[in-house]
């Protein structure tokens, strides 16, 4: 029994980085920018849904803040890549990802201004409650952030599979200047993958804060999903959820299993791995450079 | 109006472009020797400070303004440089011996970590390094007997042909040291930019599949950056676990490697400049804030001491900006001024515009 615990644990928690991970191939996958403030935007996400729910603050229902909060997030994504990141358009890539890890420590420096450095709790209705399933008593919890983000990945995968929008996306990330030659806004897609990537983020957000305190260095946990991006391969969708599972299964087992200190390295030593023996990761998307 | 007239291939080369540029880094380097005469102990160290943080940006410029790999891991290197030379320290081998020691074996170490990442380029470059910084870390922690774990290391003493050089007890001593580093590494840096391996550094940032078209072997290439780079950071590592005093892994963790970047992004990415200047904007910065919060409170009653963190979100701000507005850092901004008076009035507005490039993906389906 204790094994299937662990393993549910595990995987709520890798769900959240699966989550994240999701926010980065998202933008990397429509811009071919990597956005290392992502771990940030989650915690930004969170803070504003407890500011929007907790009693000391506003104290709206709880079903109310979560739509509020994916919109303020959207919006800020939007308004993120509007003000700042268009600006960087044509340059090159490693500028951009200077800037995100800049905007990350400032979001990080506002985060603490605003709500403190406390590590704060969301106040959610079925805080405590639980499900009993074959014998297994989980948090509930732990099965909602299983749940939606196996829903919001499919949804995802659809919509660049599918949609005509998450095609346009496409393509405007596989070259800019054709996609700009057949039609497609493609400054303004961006903004919209942003805003996609900052509600993302919101979803994420809500979902850790949920499971556990949050205060503004939770943002760092991005680093891990970075982790959980490569191993399944940037640029894939299921392949970051993927990921994002196998380090959240990970952890809790070397924890478990091995001498004290091992469980943190171990995410970031498979990371390795797989970067050695299979740079593309799990789902491959590269392919060679042709001149 | 000054014209340069080249008179052979050599003057493409040569370390100062004419005589009055030479004039001018003389007289730089006689201000610096005469410094501690000029300043008390304390902004003698905050000089030492900068000075170090130069050293370690010098390194990271080889490596990402020169080689144009980005590495968010060269905390790691510090801190494999001064936990090298405290260990050799304390077995009792002499500092003249472990400094540059302590450089070489994270100049090799670092090119043995290199090796498998190599493969890897752009964003996976800077992830795989970023795994690195985090990893190493949890590797200091792990490896106590080494590393003395959380309690951290004591920097021994410093004993060259018995003079004793302290940071707080001789502080105008290890000034000279490091400023004498300072400069060896400026010098090997400046001859590698001169050499055919510095023009093959340059060549790959430039284009990779260029310089491999020219005939430059990328893997051994970038190694040898790695290398370089590497042990440039670990005399630095090792200057600052003497200037630190104490040191354990919090003391290199990654935000340190994050701002080690952001710094020589500041001063300019391509310049031995840039890794200067940037320093000095590090160094200076957190004594600016300080005065800065000290006026603020006294005249507005605006009390600022609530918000810990101040620091790193005004040097991102300063970042951010600088990268939207000038993209060149800081020695571009001082090129562009020198060149509007040295061509006045024949500047133009879009001398300095960089082309754009349109970015097409490496995932292909």
């Amino acid at each position: 029994m204790d094994f299937w615990q662990l393993a549910i644990s595990g995987l709520a928690n890798g769900s959240v980085y699966g989550l994240i991970a999701l926010g980065f191939v998202l933008i990397y996958k429509a811009t071919e920018a990597v956005n290392f403030a992502q771990g940030d935007f989650m915690m930004m996400g969170a803070f504003i849904t407890i500011w929007l729910t907790n009693e000391q603050y506003l104290g709206f229902s709880f079903w109310l803040a979560i739509p509020l909060a994916i919109l303020i997030m959207a919006l800020l994504g939007y308004l993120l890549d509007v003000v700042v990141i268009r600006r960087m358009f044509g340059q090159p890539q490693i500028a951009v990802i200077i800037l995100t890890i800049a905007l990350g420590f400032i979001i990080r420096f506002a985060a603490g201004a605003i709500w403190s450095h406390e590590p704060q709790l969301l106040e959610t209705p079925f805080a405590g409650r639980e499900v009993h399933f074959g014998g297994l008593v989980l948090g509930f919890e732990e099965v909602a952030v299983i749940i939606v983000t196996l829903l919001l990945t499919m949804f995802l995968f659809l919509f660049f599979k599918k949609a005509k929008l998450g095609k346009a996306m496409q393509a405007a990330s596989q070259n800019q200047l054709a996609a700009y030659y057949v039609g497609i806004p493609v400054k303004r897609i961006q903004s919209l993958v942003w805003a996609l990537g900052g509600s993302v983020a919101a979803v994420a957000g809500i979902l850790f804060a949920s499971k556990g305190a949050v205060d503004p260095s939770t943002g760092l946990l991005g680093i891990k999903a970075f982790a959980a991006a490569v191993i399944g391969g940037f640029g894939s969708l299921p392949g970051a959820l993927i990921g994002g599972l196998i380090i959240g299964l990970i952890e809790p087992f070397a924890a478990y299993g091995l001498p004290a200190g091992y469980s943190q390295v171990a995410p970031y030593a498979l990371m390795l791995l797989v970067l050695i023996f299979r740079p593309a990761g799990l789902f491959s998307q590269m392919h060679k450079k042709k001149v | 109006m000054r014209f340069v007239f080249k008179r052979s291939y050599d003057d493409d080369i040569k370390l100062f472009k004419h005589r009055p540029q030479a004039f001018y880094y003389l007289a730089l380097l006689i201000l610096m020797l005469a410094l501690p005469l000029l300043l008390d102990d304390f902004f003698l160290g905050e000089v030492t400070y900068v000075l170090i943080f130069a050293i370690a940006g010098m390194g990271l410029m080889l490596l990402t303004g020169h080689t144009g790999q980005v590495s968010l891991g060269h905390a790691a290197f510090l801190a494999l440089g001064a936990y090298l030379n405290a260990i050799m320290l304390s077995k009792g081998i002499p500092f003249v011996i472990t400094l540059p020691l302590a450089g070489i074996l994270t100049g090799i170490i670092g090119m043995i970590i290199a090796l498998p990442v190599l493969r890897l380029h752009g964003i996976y470059l800077a992830i795989a390094t970023l795994a690195i910084s985090v990893l190493a870390d949890d590797i200091i922690v792990m490896a106590e007997p080494f590393t003395g774990g959380v309690t951290g290391l004591v920097a021994p003493p410093i004993d060259i042909f018995g003079l004793d050089i302290d940071r707080y007890g001789t502080p105008i001593l290890f000034y000279f040291l490091v400023l004498f580093v300072t400069l060896f590494v400026l010098m090997i840096y400046r001859n590698i930019m001169r050499s055919p391996l510095g023009r093959a550094f340059v060549a790959m940032r430039d284009s990779e599949i260029s310089a491999q078209a020219l005939g430059v072997n990328i893997t051994k290439t970038k190694a040898t950056a790695f290398a370089i780079s590497c042990a440039i950071t670990g005399l630095a590592g090792a200057l600052l676990g003497h200037f630190a005093g104490a040191f354990n892994n919090e003391t290199f963790n990654i935000v340190l490697s994050i701002q080690l970047l952001l710094m020589i992004v500041i001063g300019g990415l391509g310049s031995i400049h840039g890794a200067f200047f940037g320093a000095m904007v590090v160094g200076f910065l957190p004594q600016f804030i300080a005065i800065t919060r000290d006026f603020a409170t006294d005249n507005f009653g605006f009390n600022s001491l609530s918000m810990p963190g101040i620091e790193t979100g005004v040097f991102a701000l300063i970042l951010v900006l600088f990268i939207l507005f000038e993209p060149m850092g800081i020695y571009g901004r001082w090129v562009k001024i020198r060149t509007y008076f040295e061509l006045f009035p024949f500047y133009r507005k879009n001398m300095f515009k960089r082309q754009k490039s349109y970015l097409k993906t490496e995932r292909m389906k």
